[in-house]
C-alpha cells in the first residue's frame, strides 16, 4: 500500500501532478490517496520533496535460500533461417561487461539443428562458454519445446542473469520461461548494469507516467531475466583469437514434444522503409499537423536520399504506417543524421533515436525536451523551416 | 465452446501530455479506455463465437473503475464479464498478473481459447499472454494476424508474424493467442449491445474468491521492483541556431556540410 506520513507532507501537490492515474489529491494541505486507483507505480514516492510517501510491502523478505548457488551471465542466442541474428552479438557485447564486473563466465545458449558450427562465432563476439542443444526436432522455432529446453538448462546450470532479444521469438517464449521459473522478467531494457554489493541486475527502461526512466531490480528471485531490443546495445569487434568452451548438452527427448505443427514458414521480401540501415532519417511528429504536410518530410528525405521516420502520435493518427515508427514500440535507429520535425521528444521516442550521430530538431516550442538531445536546434514552425530547407538544398544540388 | 478474452484498461496515452515547463504530466481530459490491441482480441473471439457458437467471457484485473472497460466490451458482443479486483492485486508485475488471471480463468471453468492483445500500450511488455499460457498449460502463439478454426483436428490454424516474414501454425485446443491489430476491424457497439451492457451484472472476484494467498499477488507477489525513476539527462552538443528562418537554415546547412553529410 502507498502510505503517507502526514507530518512530513507539506501539501505541495507535486505528487498529485506526477500521478498518471489521478490517485492523489490534496485535501486540507495534505495528500490523500485513493487506494483503489493507485497502481503502486512509485512515481510519486520518488518525486516527493519531503519524503512523505512510501510504498509498504507486506512481503516478509522472500529469501531464495540458494541465491549464492546461482552464478554466471547467459545470453540466449537467436538462430533462425540458417543464421545468428545480430541482436545476439549486441547482447554479448553488453553481457560481457556485466560478466567481467561480476567476475563470472559469460555463456551463450544455442538451440537448433546443425548449429554447432555457429558456436565459434559466439566466442569471437565475447562468449566464454556455449551450451548447445542440437536436435532435428529443434530445427524450427516452436514455443513449447524451446521453453522446455531453456527451463531445463536454467535449472541445471543456474545462471544469475539471462539476457534475450526482444524479438518476435524472444518475446514469444522467454515470458513463458520466466513464468515457469517464477522469476521476474523486464521487457525492452535500454540500459543494463550490475550492483556489485548484492549482484543485482539494474534494468532500466522507459516508464509510463511521463518522461521517466525506471530502474528495476529482481532482488529475491533467480535468475534475473531481461529482454533487449535489437540495435540498442553495441556488439564488440569480433576477435578471432578468443577461445571458449563448447558444451553439448543432452536433454531428454520427451521435452521436444509438442502438438503444435509448423505448416509453412515464409520469408517476405523487405520492401520500402529500411529505417535500421538508413544514413539519414527525417522524422515526422504530431507537429507536422496534418497528413498533407507530411509531403514536406517526404520531399526532404528524398532529396537527401534518406528514409522517413515517425513518432507514435503520427502512426496512431494513421498518417504513416507503423513500419515508420521509431522508439520503444517501434524501431531503434542510429543514422548519421536524424532530423525531428514537430517531434516533442518523449522518452519512449528518444530511446529509439538517441544513438544518432547528429540530431537536428525543428520545433516551435523552445522548451520541447527534444532540444536536450539535439546537436542543432531550430525553434520555428515546420511549415516555414522545411520549405526553406528544401529550397536551399535544391539550389545547392542545382535542381 | 468457451472463449475468454483478457482485456486491460489503460489511460488514453494519446492524450497524456508532458508539460515541459513543470516537467509533469498533463492529465486533463485523459480518459481510461480498453487497450487498443484488446479490442481486436474481443472482435476475434466474438467472430469465432458467431461462427461456432458458444460464449465469450471478458475478464480483467484492475481497480473497481475497470468495470467500465468490461461494460464497453459487453456492448461489443461479449456475453459476460468478470472483474478481478482487490487492493491486494495492486502493483502487480506481469508474473503476479498472470497468477491472478490464471486463477480467474480456472474459476470460470477454463477456456477452449484464451485471447489476449499483443501488448498493453501502458507498459508495452507483451509478457502477460505467453506467461498466462504457461501457467494454464496451454498451447499458444503470439502476434497472430490471421486465425481459422479447423474442426477435424480441433486446431487453430494461425498466421504468426516475425521480423522477416510469417509462419503458419496449427495449434491444438485448448490454446491461447495474442493478436495484432491487423487481424480484424473491431465493430462499433450496437444499441442493443449498449443496453445489455448497462444492465449486465458484473461479478467482482477478490483474492479470497480466487483462493489466492495475498502474499503471492499484487506488489507482494511481484519479483520485480522499481528502485528508482529518473528524468534522464542527456549530454548533447546542443547548439540553438539563431536568426530568422533564412539564417537558421543557412547555419544548419553549413554545419551539415562541415560534418560531411551534405
Ligand atoms: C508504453 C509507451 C510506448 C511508447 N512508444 C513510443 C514509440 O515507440 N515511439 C514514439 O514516438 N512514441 C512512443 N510513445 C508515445 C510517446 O510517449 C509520445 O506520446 C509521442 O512520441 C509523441 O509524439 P510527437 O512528438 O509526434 O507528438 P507531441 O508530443 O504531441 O509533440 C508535438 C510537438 O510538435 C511541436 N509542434 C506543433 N506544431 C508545430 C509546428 N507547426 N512547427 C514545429 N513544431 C510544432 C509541439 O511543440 C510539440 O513539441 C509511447 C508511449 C507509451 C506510453
Ligand atoms: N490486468 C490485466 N487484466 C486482463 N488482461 C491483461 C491485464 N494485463 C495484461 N492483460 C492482457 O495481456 C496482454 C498483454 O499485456 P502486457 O503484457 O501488459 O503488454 C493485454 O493485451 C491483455 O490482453
Amino acid at each position: 500500500m502507498l502510505k503517507i506520513d502526514k507530518d512530513k507532507c507539506t501539501g505541495c501537490g507535486e505528487c498529485e501532478e506526477v500521478c498518471a492515474f489521478g490517485a492523489i489529491s490534496i485535501k486540507d494541505d495534505v495528500a490523500e490517496i485513493d487506494h483503489d486507483t493507485c497502481t503502486l507505480c512509485g512515481t510519486c514516492v520518488d518525486t516527493c520533496p519531503s519524503g512523505a510517501l512510501e510504498i509498504e510491502s507486506k512481503k516478509e523478505e522472500q529469501k531464495i535460500l540458494d541465491k549464492d548457488n546461482w552464478r554466471g551471465v547467459w545470453v540466449i542466442a537467436e538462430f533462425r533461417s540458417g543464421r545468428l541474428f545480430p541482436v545476439t552479438f549486441e547482447l554479448l557485447g553488453c553481457a560481457r561487461k556485466l560478466a567481467d564486473k561480476l567476475d563470472v563466465p559469460l555463456s551463450a545458449v544455442l538451440i537448433g539443428n546443425n548449429v554447432k558450427d555457429f558456436a565459434s562465432e559466439l566466442i569471437k563476439y565475447g562468449a566464454d562458454q556455449i551450451y548447445i542443444v542440437d536436435h532435428p526436432n529443434l530445427a524450427q522455432f516452436l514455443e513449447i519445446p524451446y521453453t522446455n529446453v531453456l527451463v531445463e538448462l536454467i535449472k541445471r546450470y543456474k545462471p544469475e542473469i539471462i539476457l534475450a532479444g526482444a524479438t518476435a521469438q524472444g518475446r514469444s517464449y522467454i515470458p513463458a520461461v520466466a513464468t515457469i521459473l517464477e522469476t521476474g522478467l523486464t521487457a525492452d531494457c535500454t540500459e543494463l548494469d550490475v550492483r556489485i554489493e548484492d549482484r543485482a541486475l539494474l534494468q532500466t527502461r522507459p516508464a509510463f507516467g511521463g518522461n521517466l526512466l525506471a530502474t528495476i531490480v529482481c532482488p529475491n528471485h533467480r535468475p534475473q531475466m531481461a529482454t533487449v531490443r535489437p540495435h540498442v546495445m553495441k556488439a564488440l569487434e569480433p576477435d578471432d583469437s578468443r577461445e571458449g568452451e563448447i558444451i553439448e548438452v543432452k536433454i531428454d527427448e520427451s521435452l521436444f514434444e509438442t502438438s503444435t505443427k509448423l505448416l509453412e514458414s515464409t520469408v517476405e521480401e523487405q520492401t520500402g522503409v529500411d529505417l535500421a540501415n538508413a544514413d539519414i532519417i527525417i522524422t515526422a511528429g504530431r507537429g507536422m499537423e496534418s497528413k498533407e504536410n507530411l509531403s514536406l518530410v517526404e520531399e526532404l528525405a528524398k532529396l537527401l536520399d534518406g528514409a522517413v521516420g515517425a513518432t507514435r502520435a503520427v502512426t496512431d493518427a494513421g498518417w504513416l504506417s507503423e513500419r515508420h515508427q521509431i522508439g520503444q514500440t517501434g524501431k531503434t535507429v542510429s543514422p548519421k543524421l536524424y532530423v525531428g520535425c514537430g517531434v516533442s521528444g518523449a522518452i519512449q521516442h528518444i530511446v529509439g533515436m538517441k544513438g544518432s550521430d547528429i540530431i537536428v530538431a525543428i520545433n516551435k516550442d523552445p522548451d520541447a525536451p527534444i532540444f536536450d538531445v539535439s546537436t542543432y536546434g531550430i525553434v520555428g514552425d515546420v511549415k516555414e523551416v522545411l520549405p526553406k530547407l528544401i529550397e536551399k538544398i535544391k539550389k545547392e544540388k542545382g535542381l | 465452446m468457451r472463449f475468454v478474452v483478457c482485456i486491460k484498461q489503460v489511460p488514453d496515452a494519446a492524450n497524456v501530455r508532458f508539460d515541459p515547463e513543470k516537467g509533469t504530466l498533463i492529465r486533463e481530459g485523459v480518459e481510461a479506455m480498453i487497450n487498443p490491441f484488446d479490442l481486436n482480441a474481443i472482435e476475434a473471439a466474438v467472430q469465432l463465437k458467431e461462427q461456432l457458437g458458444g460464449e465469450v467471457v471478458c475478464i480483467t484485473m484492475g481497480p473497481p473503475q475497470a468495470e467500465s472497460a468490461l461494460r464497453d466490451a459487453l456492448a461489443l458482443g461479449v456475453d459476460s464479464a468478470v472483474l478481478l479486483s482487490d487492493r491486494a492485486f495492486a502493483g502487480a508485475d506481469t508474473l503476479a498478473t498472470t497468477r491472478t488471471l490464471a486463477a480467474g480463468i480456472k474459476k470460470l471453468g477454463g477456456a477452449d481459447i484464451v485471447f489476449c492483445g499483443k501488448q498493453a500500450i501502458d507498459g508495452d511488455t507483451a509478457q502477460v499472454g505467453p506467461g498466462l499460457a504457461a501457467r494454464l498449460g496451454l498451447n499458444y502463439a503470439t502476434c497472430i494476424s490471421e486465425l481459422e478454426f479447423i474442426k477435424d483436428t480441433n486446431c487453430l490454424k494461425v498466421k504468426r508474424a516475425w521480423e522477416e516474414g510469417y509462419d503458419i501454425l496449427e495449434i491444438k485446443l485448448p490454446a491461447l493467442v495474442t493478436v495484432l491489430t491487423c487481424i480484424n476491424t473491431p465493430r462499433v457497439p450496437s444499441l442493443k449491445g449498449k443496453l445489455k451492457a448497462k444492465k449486465a451484472n458484473i461479478p467482482v472476484w477478490g483474492a479470497k474468491d480466487l483462493g489466492l494467498d495475498t502474499s503471492l499477488v499484487g506488489l507482494s507477489g511481484s519479483p520485480t521492483q522499481v528502485v528508482t525513476t529518473c528524468v534522464p539527462k542527456f549530454e548533447a552538443k546542443k547548439e540553438m541556431l539563431e536568426g530568422d528562418v533564412e539564417e537558421k537554415v543557412d547555419t544548419l546547412l553549413n554545419r551539415l556540410k562541415e560534418a560531411g553529410i551534405l
